[in-house]
Parts: C-alpha cells; sequence; structure tokens
C-alpha cells in the first residue's frame, strides 16, 4: 500500500534528467491522439455535467409562471424571466423559519446550518484522523484489522449508517441509555444537529485517518533519526516534521471531506428528516424546492452552493497549497526552460494552474 | 581467593548473556508500542460497535425494535422475513440496484480507461486543463443537476419534446456518471502511471503499434487496477441516494437505498426498526465482504484518488 502512494510522487524523478521524460515515445506528436482517446469522456462529462450546469444557471433567472393567462382565462403555465429575483429573494426575509440561531430566513438558515456542520465536522474528523494515522503508524502488527475495520463505516450506504443512528440516538435508544439522559435528538433540536457530528464523523474520521497514513508513510526514518540526535523532543517532531512533510496528503483529503460535507444530504435527511429547520442544509432545501416544482428558486440556491463549493476549493488551493492534481507532466505556465536547466521543484504544479484557471 | 573472583567473573557474564538475550527497550517505547496496542483497539471499537448495533437490532424479535440489550434474546430471524415480504419490494429494489450500479460501473470504465491511459501516458498542451475539469467535475454538488433534470425528465413546459424519464434506470444510470466517471479516471490515470512506460517502448520495438501496446501489454498489467476501480465505483453507486430518491418514485423502480429509506411498519405509526435494520445488513454486508477480501487493494484505490 505504501509503494503504491509512494509511487506517482516519485514520478517527477525523471524531470531531474529533464532530456529524458521530452523523449517519451509515446507523446510525440501525439497530442491528436490524446484528444481521439479522451474524446469519449469529455463528450460524457460534457453531456452529463456541463449541460445540466449550463441549464441550472439558466433556470436559476426563471421562475414558474403561475399567473393567468388573459387571452384564456386558463393558469399560463410555462416559465417567466425574472432575471436575478430569485437571488434577490433571499435578502427579502420572505419565508423565515425558526433554526439554531434565531429567526431568519430558510435560506440562511439552510446556509448557516452548512457551514457550521462543515466547520465542526471536518475539524473534528481531522484530529480524530490524525491521531488515527499516528496511531497506526506506530503499530507493527495488526495494521490488516485495523484498515479492515476502517473501511466498515466507509462501505456502508450514508443512508443506511443515517437510519442505523436515527435508532441508536432515538429518545429510548441505547445513546440515552448510555448517558442516561432522555435527550430529544431526533426531534429537530439543536441537539439534532450534534446527533449528526457524531454520525458524520463515524463515517469519515477514518478515512482520513486512512488516507493520511499513506502520507505519512512517504516519510524517510532518517528524518526522524536525525532529529533524534539534534535532541528533538517528541512533540518538536510532530510539530516541525510530521505535520509539515504529511500536510500535502492532508491538505488535500481535508479538501475533499469539506467539499463532500459542504453538500451533504443523505445523513440529515435519513436521521432527522426532510424540512427540519435545525439540520436542513442547502442541498436539501435545494431539493424540496425543486420537487416541489419551484425550479427557478431551487436552482438558484443550488448554483449559489456550487459558488461556495468552488470559493471553499479556491481558498484551499490558494492559501494551504492543496495540490489537486499533482501531475508532473503538465507543463508549467510560465516559461518552458531547457530540460536540464529545470530544477527538479516541488509538486506544486496543481498550485500553478489553480492560479491559471480561475 | 582466585577461585573467589572466577566465581564473581562467571556471575557477571551470565548476567551479560541474560541482558543481550533480553535486550532492554527504554520504558518510554514500551508504553508506546503498548499505547498504540490499545489505541488500535480503540479505533477498531470505534469503527465496529455501531455496525455491530445495527447486526443486533436486526436480529431480535420485531416487537422488541427498540430494545437496549447488548445481545439480543431470543435470536430471531423474523425481520429478515419481514424485508422481503410484498409491501416492502425489497428483492425488486436489490435487482433494481444491481442494474443500476452495474450499468454506471461498466460505462465509466468504458470510457474511463481510455481517458486515463490517454492523461497518463500521452503530453499534450491542454492537459492541465483537461485535469482541472475533470477534478472540478466530481466536486460539483450533485443537487445542482436537480432542477433541470427533473423538469427535463418530467417533460414539463419548455421540454416537451423531451421522452418521460422518471422511473427509468437512464434517469439515474446517465445523470450518475457526472460523479462516477471523474472518480474512475483518476484512480485508473493513478494505476496506469505506476506501469513504466518502457513496457510500451519495447512492444512498440517488437511491432506493435501503440494500441495493439495498450491491449496486449498495457491492459492485462492493469487489471488489478480496473478491478479496484470497478469495486470503488460500483460501491459508489451503489450507495448514490439523491438522484435515486428523486427520479425513481415508483416503488417497482426503487433502488435498495431508497427502498429502505421508505420502510414503512404495518401498522404504518411506528418506525420498523428491526426491519430497517435487517434490510441495512443485507444491502451492506455484500459490500463489507468485498471491502475485506479486497482491503489492500482498495486502499491503494482511494489513496490513489484522494492523495494521487
Amino acid at each position: 500500500m505504501a509503494t503504491a502512494t509512494a509511487e506517482p510522487r516519485s514520478v517527477p524523478t525523471t524531470e531531474g534528467d529533464g532530456h529524458k521524460h521530452k523523449k517519451n515515445a509515446l507523446s510525440d506528436g501525439q497530442g491528436r491522439l490524446a484528444w481521439i482517446l479522451l474524446a469519449p469522456t469529455l463528450l460524457v462529462i460534457l453531456v452529463v455535467a456541463g449541460i445540466p450546469v449550463a441549464m441550472s444557471i439558466r433556470e436559476a433567472f426563471f421562475q414558474t409562471n403561475t399567473g393567468v393567462d388573459p387571452n384564456t382565462g386558463m393558469i399560463a403555465g410555462g416559465e417567466i424571466f425574472v432575471g436575478l429575483q430569485n437571488f434577490t429573494d433571499i435578502f427579502r426575509g420572505q419565508n423565515p423559519v425558526v433554526g439554531n440561531y434565531g429567526t431568519m430566513d430558510r435560506f440562511w438558515n439552510a446556509f448557516l446550518n452548512t457551514t457550521f456542520l462543515t466547520i465542526v465536522c471536518v475539524i473534528i474528523e481531522t484530529i480524530l484522523g490524525v491521531a488515527m494515522a499516528l496511531i497506526m503508524a506506530k503499530a507493527f502488527r495488526g495494521r490488516g484489522i485495523v484498515r479492515a475495520g476502517i473501511l466498515v463505516p466507509w462501505a456502508i450506504p450514508t443512508i443506511v449508517s443515517a437510519l442505523m443512528w436515527k435508532l441508536i440516538f432515538d429518545s429510548s435508544g441505547v445513546m440515552n441509555r448510555i448517558i442516561g439522559r432522555e435527550i430529544l435528538w431526533l426531534a429537530d433540536t439543536g441537539a439534532s444537529f450534534w446527533a449528526i457530528v457524531i454520525a458524520d464523523t463515524w463515517k469519515t474520521a477514518a478515512f482520513i485517518g486512512l488516507l493520511t497514513l499513506a502520507g505519512l508513510q512517504t516519510i524517510p526514518a532518517e528524518v526522524y533519526e536525525a532529529a533524534k540526535v539534534d535532541g528533538a523532543t517528541t512533540w518538536q517532531q510532530f510539530v516541525r516534521i510530521t505535520l509539515p512533510m504529511v500536510k500535502p496528503t492532508l491538505v488535500v483529503a481535508v479538501l475533499f471531506r469539506t467539499l463532500d460535507t459542504l453538500r451533504m444530504f443523505d445523513l440529515p435527511y435519513g436521521m432527522i428528516g426532510a424540512g427540519k429547520y435545525r439540520v436542513e442544509t442547502l442541498s436539501i432545501f435545494a431539493y424540496q424546492e425543486a420537487t416541489q416544482e419551484r425550479y427557478g428558486p431551487a436552482a438558484a440556491y443550488a448554483i449559489i452552493l456550487f459558488l461556495y463549493v468552488l470559493l471553499v476549493a479556491f481558498l484551499f488551493v490558494k492559501i494551504l497549497g492543496a495540490d489537486v492534481i499533482g501531475d508532473a507532466d503538465v507543463p508549467k505556465k510560465k516559461k518552458k526552460r531547457k530540460g536540464d536547466q529545470e530544477p527538479a521543484g516541488p509538486p506544486a504544479t496543481g498550485l500553478e494552474m489553480a492560479g491559471g484557471a480561475h | 581467593m582466585s577461585t573467589t573472583t572466577e566465581v564473581h567473573e562467571e556471575h557477571t557474564t551470565q548476567e551479560e548473556v541474560e541482558r543481550l538475550a533480553h535486550p532492554k527497550r527504554p520504558l518510554k517505547a514500551r508504553i508506546g508500542v503498548i499505547g498504540s496496542y490499545v489505541g488500535m483497539i480503540a479505533i477498531v471499537l470505534y469503527c465496529i460497535i455501531p455496525f455491530y448495533w445495527m447486526v443486533v437490532s436486526s436480529l431480535r424479535l420485531p416487537t422488541e425494535g427498540r430494545s437496549t440489550e447488548l445481545i439480543p434474546s431470543p435470536i430471531s430471524l423474523e425481520n429478515f422475513q419481514a424485508v422481503f415480504s410484498a409491501q416492502n419490494n425489497f428483492g425488486r429494489s436489490l435487482i433494481n440496484s444491481v442494474i443500476v450500479a452495474g450499468t454506471t460501473t461498466i460505462l465509466t470504465l468504458l470510457f474511463g480507461i481510455i481517458g486515463a491511459y490517454a492523461l497518463a501516458r500521452l503530453r499534450f498542451r491542454g492537459k492541465g486543463a483537461v485535469l482541472w475539469l475533470i477534478m472540478a467535475c466530481s466536486m460539483f454538488p450533485l443537487v445542482v443537476l436537480l432542477p433541470p433534470l427533473l423538469k427535463m425528465f418530467s417533460s414539463t413546459e419548455p421540454f416537451t419534446w423531451f421522452p418521460y424519464w422518471i422511473n427509468t434506470y437512464q434517469s439515474v444510470i446517465i445523470p450518475g456518471l457526472s460523479f462516477a466517471l471523474p472518480l474512475a479516471v483518476w484512480n485508473l490515470t493513478a494505476f496506469f502511471k505506476q506501469l513504466p512506460v518502457e513496457l510500451e517502448q519495447a512492444a512498440m520495438v517488437d511491432g506493435c503499434t501503440p494500441g495493439v501496446a495498450f491491449r496486449k501489454v498495457i491492459l492485462p498489467l492493469a487489471a488489478p487496477g480496473v478491478f479496484t476501480t470497478a469495486i470503488i465505483v460500483f460501491i459508489g453507486a451503489w450507495n448514490e441516494f439523491l438522484l435515486a430518491l428523486t427520479f425513481l418514485q415508483d416503488a417497482s423502480m426503487q433502488t435498495a437505498t431508497v427502498a429502505i429509506s421508505k420502510f414503512t411498519g404495518t401498522t404504518g405509526f411506528d418506525t420498523p426498526y428491526g426491519t430497517i435494520m435487517a434490510a441495512g445488513v443485507l444491502v451492506t454486508v455484500p459490500l463489507i465482504i468485498a471491502v475485506l477480501l479486497f482491503q489492500r487493494r482498495i486502499v491503494a484505490g482511494l489513496t490513489a484518488g484522494g492523495v494521487k
């Protein structure tokens, strides 16, 4: 496993003796072949993602027409262009609900739920995940069993795990029996928020641990030996060696978890239900609007969520240097130096590309 | 005098031998090892206990759905029988799940393998843009697709020309490709990159065209990677909920995940936890067996996808 993950990272070594990678036998003048091979994939992505997203953006500027047709006197049906109204309605507060943060528009309530759920879940998951990875890295035997155990929460369908936690958090369920109190976890109370956090953490903390472990295993033992010789304490080793060296892996893992949590749907829907304002996420809100044929507002909320996700991803790449692409073959956008002059720099290609792409 | 010193010397050597036989680890390291084992047990328990609760809850009598006994008494399989009662339509929904997840996996691999090969091996203008496009595609929230697709598939107003696709397999399979394909391309690219390019070079020196070199040399060697990707994509598609919930409204077309979420008891008032847990176990156990059998590969695949 360790080698499997280490491999792609060590690919850039060919970059050191620059001439070699230019002479890749398969790559000379085969840009056309590449595009032919990629065409099916790109076409599918265009059809199943590109076009629907474009349609969704268009949809966000329309509303279902419920007015009366002046000629026939029937309900007009169809759709009418409303400009930015679906977006500006968010600020009108026409749909106040009571959530965790007092009375506010349903959109903002969902927005805050999504944000706080993501922040709380990701922080807890990261801490637990890193702790797990450190423990697993120390062990000599039994790693296989732990890895198998860790994959169990990952393999369970989210909706099944939601129902499982629903039983655990039932008012007369086992959680209340353990803590010896009668908390109404599922009744759309403040406790519901924490029930979701616990369930989500359970399903994914171990996963972060697994990814972090892969990163830990690429750190050479010599580094620690050198630090020990220099008299570094365990804590210093952790802060000065482990964290910086595992950071590229960890940042990517945390980024993926963050994006996943931002679009959370199954867990609150299955555990607490739809239309429960204490745990309603943007995905649930948009889903509800869409299924009630309020397509325009639904599209507007979904687009806002999409932009939110893009912004978070962008910040991760810009500020934390998440190297999501990590492809040494992607040429740097600036100047192309002669191969042998090129320093074998860190794999920061993804970062560079992001700067260009957005 | 001489004898006593001899004895003394003997004594020390014995001690030395003993010390050499049992090298003394520093106390700190020993605590560390014990601590790591305790930690590992804690991790496994943390991951397993909630699942254990699901399993034992499925083995109770249906009337004891909310019981908090650690071991069900008596152990009963009635819940599993109830899962397959006519009103739940669960057998049908399992078949639906297999069809949907299977088709998604096959289509994804078909498109993904050639695309990933190009990304792993060929050097071309715009490669960075393609990688970013695929990455962005795996990032966007699925709910963005819902409003236009729901409108389109139910052929309402501006899409009256479009066939009515609600309650069809393709209404879930095709949008499902939007998350499955990036995942597959990402994993497969990492796997193809691990194979040395010299393999194809050798084949081409022997007179193969690049196409033949790919088919005869690379594809067989990449089979484990393809297989792993297939498992990961299949599990992802099997677990998919939002699309199936939206587009498959008819009970006979529902996938297993949606069916479970809609289970109702015979009375209709009380949540039939026993039956739900039994169905959950039935849906999960095949995945867990697959995961346990192929855990090494899956972990390698996941880390390849998430950490490259």
